[in-house]
């Protein structure tokens, strides 16, 4: 059974009485443990797609089952439970609290869990380990640079053991250097541990670490193909 | 969510803003304190009457002639020869009224009085001896009339220290004779300076035996007053009763709605007059409490301007799992620490400026006056700033809570 089915659908944005589609009926599935990354220009729709994917955004037509259940079904808690348990989010910005420790933010999702207080530093810790953070855990986000702020967003992302990690262009403000850890990272996390990872980029070079990409134009996938060689993020990444 | 981390991420929110934060509260710091400061300097001046009253013993009771005055247009003159010299002698008959300590009859005039060529209009005082007991009153010099003075309707008295100043000047009174009504009286005894007693200022009293006031300076054969005292403070009501009861024989009413007089007991003249400064202390405190409005309006709008900038903060929660309930109590809870501290505040500064005013008032005015903390006003103080947070913060909170994560986390 897939983790992600999206039959037909469709999102069109009403803005004073004008419509603007943004989706024209898109179907694919997502099995766990894979590791897909959605290509296309802006405007393509791929952060919509994004967003419907990971209960941010509502479709407006078309079925999205996830863990094989109708999205459309879950009361407004239930969708807030599973950003919280089952989907992490890995932005493009960081979304990092300012003024908040690097232990702190990664804790935040635990303070809308119903996990105990007193596993959330051994948790917290746990995620900072498996992105390399574990020596800045009482650093603020100020101190830290953009490739470490990513490795922290991603911890945050990780802490709950989500079954399946967005990253809206997680490479897209850091230099090659960062974008490369950052990659890696990902990859690390998809093959280490078994994460399903759902990538946003417009870079090819970045889209070739996945396992498969999804190009999306004009509001439609134009293919979805298996990488044939899955670019290595410890062998020369390119920006 | 748990709420000391709700507390917790709602102080850290309060903290990255601090400057900001600190003028927000300031409407609700100066309401409070403002609030405070009133309440405290009205059960001061509450206190400070009610000591004055009490100047007179708590356990006086006035009979005063006439209808009670049921309003300002009411004429309380009628009747006003009601209280006759049979009255005074049943009212002193034990088994007329037998919780009765004390009853002396009461005469007053203004008259003006002369010596040599000095004129003086001091109020005159035709009473008993019990005088000195009933007001606390002594004489510095002489001494003080007796009962026999009283049977012999001596042409005797004792005058107040302003009385003395503005006849005798620095020339020695005792044993002097004053004019009045064309009668000579011979001073017996002078009073120390005393100031005002329970709305008397015997500093400038000339008293006379109350038979001699009736006889010689008025011309009447009935009382202005009687002035008693109950032989103990849970005897009044009784002492009332009976009092009035023995009146009401006397002077043949059997429908107390057609009384000719009325008591007064000090008890409730201290609670008419504690109510008076009460209503007072509250207008006040109610116009204090406008500027808590316009602070809580302060408050609705910084925290508006607060939801609006930390969009990307509430997209995020949002995304990671927060739900409009855990987004709508952290604003509302930043809202009501916001308004509670500045409640506290506001008490502790309007307390601070209530025990200055105490200190100028009794070292620089001269005023006995005591501090006094309100702390019901204190405790409304803390539970108003509260509710200020809740009602003000609501909205903003409502905003940031309806806000989803998506047009959050694109906003720029």
């Amino acid at each position: 059974m897939s983790l992600i089915e999206v039959k037909n659908v469709t999102k069109i944005y009403t803005n004073e009485g004008v419509e603007t589609p943004a989706l024209r009926g898109v179907s694919f599935g997502v099995k766990k443990g894979e590791f897909v990354a959605i290509m296309g220009p802006s405007g393509s729709g791929k952060s919509t797609l994004l967003h419907i994917l990971g209960f941010l955004d509502e479709h407006t037509d078309g079925e999205y089952l996830f863990e094989g259940k109708n999205v459309k079904s879950y009361k407004p808690e239930e969708v807030s439970k599973i950003r919280n348990g089952r989907m992490g989010f890995i932005f493009q910005a960081f979304n990092l609290l300012p003024r908040t420790t690097v232990l702190e933010n990664v804790k935040l999702p635990l303070l809308y869990s119903d996990v105990p207080t007193e596993q959330w530093d051994g948790l917290a810790k746990k995620a900072l380990e498996s992105v390399g953070m574990l020596h800045r855990l009482e650093h603020e986000p100020a101190q830290l640079s953009g490739g470490e702020k990513q490795r922290v967003a991603i911890a945050r992302a990780l802490v709950l053991e989500p079954s399946v990690i967005f990253a809206d262009e997680p490479t897209g403000n850091l230099d090659s250097k960062s974008g490369k850890m950052v990659i890696q990272t990902i990859q690390n996390l998809n093959e280490q541990h078994g994460h399903t990872i759902i990538l946003i980029t417009h870079e090819t070079s970045t889209a070739e670490h996945a396992q498969r990409i999804i190009r999306v134009m004009d509001g439609a996938i134009e293919s979805d193909t298996k990488v044939a060689q899955q670019r290595r993020a410890d062998e020369g990444y390119v920006k | 969510m748990i709420f000391s981390y709700s507390l917790k991420t709602a102080v850290t929110g309060l903290k990255t803003n601090r400057s900001r934060s600190l003028l927000t509260i300031l409407g609700i710091v100066i309401g409070i304190a403002a609030i405070i400061l009133i309440m405290s300097l009205g059960q001061g001046a509450q206190q400070l009457i009610l000591n004055q009253v009490q100047g007179m013993g708590s356990k006086t009771i006035i009979v005063i002639p006439g209808r009670e005055p049921k309003g300002p247009s009411d004429a309380a003159q009628v009747f006003s020869d009601s209280l006759k010299v049979r009255d005074f002698e049943l009212l002193q008959k034990k088994e007329n009224v037998p919780t009765l300590g004390s009853i002396m009859p009461l005469l007053f005039t203004g008259v003006s009085s002369s010596y040599g060529s000095e004129t003086y209009r001091p109020t005159i005082f035709g009473v008993s001896p019990l005088i000195q007991k009933i007001f606390d009153l002594s004489v510095s010099e002489g001494e003080f009339f007796s009962d026999d003075d009283v049977r012999a309707r001596a042409d005797v008295v004792v005058i107040g220290s302003k009385v003395k100043e503005q006849l005798f000047g620095d020339s020695p009174a005792l044993g002097e004779k004053i004019k009045i009504k064309d009668r000579s009286f011979r001073v017996i005894g002078i009073m120390p300076s005393k100031g005002q007693v329970s709305f008397f200022n015997f500093d400038e009293a000339v008293i006379v035996p109350y038979t001699t006031a009736q006889q010689y300076v008025l011309g009447i054969k009935y009382f202005h007053r009687f002035v008693a005292e109950a032989s103990s403070q849970d005897l009044i009501a009784q002492t009332v009763t009976d009092i009035k009861a023995t009146l009401r024989e006397s002077h043949k009413i059997t429908d107390p709605s057609k009384d000719d007089f009325f008591v007064q007991t000090q008890e409730d003249l201290a609670a008419r007059l504690g109510l008076i400064t009460q209503v007072l202390t509250l207008f006040l405190a109610a116009v204090a409490a406008i500027s808590l409005v316009v602070g809580g309006i302060g408050i609705m709008n910084i925290m508006l301007v607060s939801v609006t900038e930390r969009t990307r903060e509430i997209g995020l929660r949002k995304s990671i799992g927060a739900t409009d309930r855990d987004i709508l109590m952290q604003f509302l809870l930043e809202a009501v620490l916001l308004t509670g501290t500045g409640g506290v505040a506001g008490i502790v500064i309007g307390g601070t400026l209530s025990i200055i005013c105490a200190f100028i008032l009794t070292n620089f005015v001269g005023l006995a006056w005591s501090f006094q903390f309100p702390f019901f006003g204190a405790f409304l103080g803390i539970v108003v700033s509260g509710v200020i947070g809740l009602v003000f913060g609501i909205y903003p909170a409502k905003q940031a809570a309806r806000k989803s994560p998506m047009e959050a986390l694109r906003y720029e």
